[in-house]
């Protein structure tokens, strides 16, 4: 078993076999979240802090309950009813909550890099549960999975991305992990909503939804991130809706087995037809929220024994 | 009055493009002649590199408003250890120098503390803010030797051109950084894959060439004496070539960050690699050395921006841009030249002859008569830079840690040693 990082700030510095890593520790806290009792103590006595500095419902939420399963000390920090509201920088937030020694710090920042920054200056390992428009590895790590569990493999399989590539972190760590996994990897979305150069990341790219699914074998649709445009991407919802929102007939050119995907929050009508998003036989957006709970107890999991290495075996006694 | 002959010098010599050996004589702050009879004191050069001092236009000091980051004095030692003999400083300061009483306020205050040479260009308009021409004729009885609005590009083209025209009856220079303002806005980084890989907001460099576009259009309707300044595309550079060849009054700089660094460096959001504008990709750097070896861009400058740590220890999209360069100007360029891009007196065109020049200004070359503003340097010793040895206040340098060659041993202003 390999994975030797202190920090998950993305998927970029994984190597493949790290990636292997935690998805096979994932697995078995997929088994022991499906039992009555799902305790464990591994990280029992650390303290875990969740910094995030950008709204969140599920990813917040699937990190607090990891952290309590695994016997970690959660708090929460509503960062944005903080001191950074108070002008103080994120260095300095950072450098006080260093100095209350927590073991693992999970933060969201709206600014690309910032976790990576955060990182520089804290003694804990640091979970990048999104940064700006840079990465989201969490994410990526629980949607490979859902592909591997539901598909058998994660690797020689074609799998199409949807939607605002642009300003999807989803999308970047999706692209680079699959990509790693040696998969054949489609973007598709309007070019207005395609990052400068991406062919150049070695995936495909199409802005007709048709060409784009033709024999895919996951289908995974993001979110139009309406809060991050400045404005005159798309000309309307329901032109894109019309384009390249997900319905039965689009759905038709994928793979009949195809699996359809989709990180959350959705919006029903804009980039997904209601019905195909609740077809218990195409859908597994559900289980990625549960794949999302347990990948996160394998990261948090495997850092915490990187932590523990680096302390040495000595206890203090009080 | 002090008499100096320099001995065994290899004079580096912009004007005829020429390197030889020989000693040179100053008498009374005043380059008397080569190869004279040693008289006065005499400073044996061990066969090291003499040349015209470097006039360095654009520098960003913090007098008024941000003595914290860069005062008048510290900006003055880190020229002379620079080599930098003459400094030409920009009006982006706060307040903004933007009447004949701020440009006042900072030529007493260098006069004062600066052991180099300094001369204040004025904002175009006042506050820097587009819409009203300052009182370029007052400014200029008050010493400014140029006008320029700096990065804030005057969008309204019919303030700029009435500012060009007016410009232009009173023969004053005119300085844009061009720039497609609304393209820009918001822009870290240099679009392409690295942007698009650390997912960072980012602009094309054809922005850069739209600026330039309109700009030499605008130098072509009003006959105005314009140079374009922290030029970075190669996009750019045939827009310039064909201003030139028409005939216009055009000049281009370049700076040094430009033509020794690319986007890549940025790695992992080293905010100390945020410029503006921004980093471009290899192709770029390489399309603006050439055009520093051909003379299609005139002046290389440091652009010397010095940020405390605070506006730079912050995520990068939010954090300030800019970088103290008044020290590292040489050894970074020094990095052309044992590249084999440019030869010494093609670098020293570009670093003193031309912007002396363009600005009027005496100095950048090593003709009898002109001042003795010199600099003496050993082009091969190598030494890691430690940023916290900068005599800047601000240390924000993206050498930091980087091996350069090529170090500063003396700089004489006047005939005056002001440093080593």
């Amino acid at each position: 078993m390999t994975f030797r990082h202190r920090h998950l700030l993305g998927i970029e510095p994984l190597r493949p076999e790290e990636i292997t890593t935690i998805l096979d520790l994932a697995e078995k806290y997929v088994d022991l979240n499906r039992q009555p009792v799902k305790r464990s103590k591994v990280l029992k006595g650390l303290t875990q802090i969740n910094m995030f500095f950008e709204a969140s419902t599920r990813t917040q939420a699937s990190f607090e309950i990891a952290g309590k399963r695994l016997g970690a000390d959660v708090m929460n920090m509503a960062m944005q009813a903080s001191s950074i509201k108070k002008g103080e920088t994120l260095i300095d937030t950072a450098l006080t909550l260093n100095a209350m020694h927590p073991d693992l710090i999970v933060m969201r920042h709206p600014n690309s890099g910032a976790v990576n920054l955060l990182a520089e200056k804290v003694n804990a390992a640091v979970l990048n549960a999104g940064d700006g428009k840079h990465e989201h590895p969490t994410q990526a790590l629980l949607d490979a999975l859902t592909i591997r569990r539901k598909k058998g493999r994660l690797h020689r399989l074609t799998i199409a991305i949807c939607g605002d590539i642009a300003h999807s972190r989803v999308a970047r760590s999706n692209l680079i992990l699959l990509g790693k996994m040696e998969n054949r990897v489609r973007l598709i979305g309007p070019p207005t909503l395609m990052p400068a150069k991406i062919e150049e990341f070695g995936v495909e790219v199409y802005d007709d939804m048709r060409a784009g699914l033709e024999g895919a074998d996951v289908v995974m649709m993001l979110r139009l991130q309406k809060e991050r445009m400045d404005g005159g991407f798309i000309p309307s919802e329901r032109e894109y809706y019309h384009r390249f929102g997900l319905d039965a007939e689009k759905l038709s050119y994928a793979k009949d087995d195809a699996i359809v995907m989709h990180p959350g929050p959705m919006n029903r009508g804009v980039e997904i037809d209601g019905v195909i998003a609740d077809d218990i036989n195409r859908s597994v957006i559900q289980e990625q929220v549960e794949m999302g709970v347990a990948v996160r107890m394998a990261a948090m999991d495997l850092l915490a024994r990187n932590l523990r290495e680096l302390a040495g075996p000595k206890e203090v006694m009080v | 009055m002090t008499t100096t002959t320099f001995i065994n010098a290899r004079l580096i010599d912009p004007e005829t493009g020429t390197e030889t050996t020989g000693s040179l004589t100053v008498e009374a702050g005043t380059i008397v002649g080569r190869n004279l009879a040693p008289r006065g004191a005499v400073v044996d050069c061990d066969g090291k590199c003499l040349a015209p001092g470097i006039v360095d236009i654009g520098v960003k000091i913090g007098e008024p408003g941000e003595r914290h980051k860069e005062s008048f004095r510290t900006a003055g030692e880190a020229a002379a250890a620079g080599g930098v003999t003459t400094m030409v400083t920009r009006p982006d300061t706060t307040p903004t120098i933007d009447t004949p009483e701020t440009l006042a306020f900072v030529t007493r205050r260098a006069r004062e503390v600066s052991p180099v040479r300094v001369h204040s260009m004025a904002a175009l308009t006042k506050g820097r803010e587009g819409r009203e021409m300052v009182e370029v004729g007052f400014l200029l009885d008050a010493g400014a030797v140029a006008f320029t609005d700096c990065d804030n590009v005057v969008t309204d083209a019919k303030v700029f051109s009435r500012a060009l025209v007016y410009a232009r009856s009173l023969g004053a220079l005119v300085i844009a950084h061009p720039q497609e303002p609304v393209l820009t806005r918001g822009a870290a980084v240099t679009s392409g894959k690295f942007a698009s890989l650390r997912g960072l907001p980012a602009v094309s460099p054809m922005a850069e060439r739209m600026g330039l576009e309109r700009d030499m259009a605008l130098v072509e309707m009003t006959g105005a004496r314009y140079h374009a300044d922290n030029l970075s595309a190669a996009a750019s550079l045939p827009v310039l070539e064909r201003a030139k060849a028409a005939g216009l009054d055009v000049t281009a700089g370049v700076n040094i960050h430009h033509l020794t660094l690319n986007e890549f460096d940025v790695g992992d959001y080293r905010t100390f690699f945020k410029l503006k504008p921004p980093l471009r990709a290899e192709e770029d750097r390489v399309a603006m050395v050439e055009a520093v070896a051909t003379g299609l861009v005139d002046v290389i400058s440091s652009m010397h921006t010095p940020q405390d740590e605070e506006s730079k220890r912050l995520p990068y999209e939010e954090a300030a841009s800019g970088a103290v360069a008044l020290e590292t100007l040489l050894p970074a360029a020094m990095r052309l030249v044992h590249a084999g891009a440019l030869a010494l007196p093609v670098l020293w065109r570009a670093l003193s002859l031309n912007p002396a020049r363009r600005f009027g200004l005496p100095g950048g070359t090593l003709a009898e008569g002109a001042p003795a503003d010199l600099v003496l340097f050993d082009p091969d010793v190598p030494f890691v830079l430690d940023r916290f040895a900068l005599r800047s206040k601000s240390k924000n340098t993206p050498f930091d840690g980087a091996r350069l060659q090529g170090r500063v041993l003396g700089t004489w202003v006047g005939g005056e040693r002001v440093f080593g």
